[in-house]
């Protein structure tokens, strides 16, 4: 046996973008959309994280999931917080995290960049379709 | 299928995964672990509870290297690897040890 396994994770990185719609509960998209996040990020590839229409509600403070008896996954998103500040900050890392709201669903449910558990850029639909339309490859859900 | 500790019985699924994460105890940790032909020692805690820890916080297991990289803080450098994490859970970290902490199976690759 070696005397250490290395995970070899160098390789080819693309531009993800990930389109969060749905509300968090009730369908098992934004979950399962989290979890292909998470395992492109264990894989170093660029990840932007976008949520539209009730997909903003995905990232909502103060959810209570007791009553429909789901774990509450939003918290889930603190690893993210986590790893993008660890991208962000070690050169180390070549890897790119975004995570936006678009602002028209945001103001058409009463909403502010406050109200999300994680740091967001507010961005208008004309701005997300440029960003949009140069993603590598883009998983909706 | 379900465990016994003292007299009662604790749920489990099909691959001895605990049902209820909220009635896990240190008890029922050591039998899952001798179910699994694991002697716990002061590292295995140390893992468990930071799995249960993470868990807590952020209601999924850690990714590997997440985990590894935590054990390097806590226990030291020599400590944190790939290789150690297989010595003190050899069917490896996820399975093991995420059963031994009364976590649910991890999903995916992590």
């Amino acid at each position: 046996m070696s005397d250490e396994i290395e995970f070899n994770t160098a390789g080819v990185t693309k531009k993800f973008m990930y389109v969060n719609r749905k509300a968090p509960y009730g369908t098992i998209y934004a979950l399962e959309v989290l979890e292909a996040v998470l395992i492109s990020a264990a894989f170093e590839q660029h990840a932007c994280i976008v949520f539209v229409d009730d997909g903003v509600y995905q990232i909502k403070k103060g959810q209570d999931t007791d009553a429909v008896n789901m774990k509450n996954f939003s918290k889930t998103y603190g690893i993210i917080a986590m790893e993008k500040e660890d991208a962000d900050e070690d050169d180390d890392i070549d890897m790119v995290w975004r995570i936006i709201v678009e602002q028209e669903s945001m103001e058409a449910r009463g909403l502010r960049a406050d109200d999300f558990v994680i740091d967001v850029e507010v961005i208008p639909s004309d701005k997300l379709a440029v960003i949009m339309s140069e993603q590598e490859i883009v998983i909706s859900g | 299928m379900a465990y016994e500790v003292n007299g009662k019985s604790f749920d489990s699924d099909e691959e001895g995964y605990l049902v209820d994460l909220a009635s896990w105890n240190e008890e029922l940790a050591n039998l899952i672990a001798k179910d699994e032909e694991i002697e716990m020692t002061e590292e295995h805690w140390e893992v468990v509870n930071f799995l249960r820890d993470y868990y807590n916080e952020y209601q999924i297991a850690p990714a590997v290297r997440v985990l590894i990289k935590a054990v390097k803080k806590k226990l030291g450098a020599d400590k944190g690897s790939n290789k150690y994490m297989y010595e003190l859970f050899p069917y490896g970290p996820a399975k093991q040890a995420c059963k031994i902490a009364g976590l649910p199976k991890p999903t995916g690759c992590v």
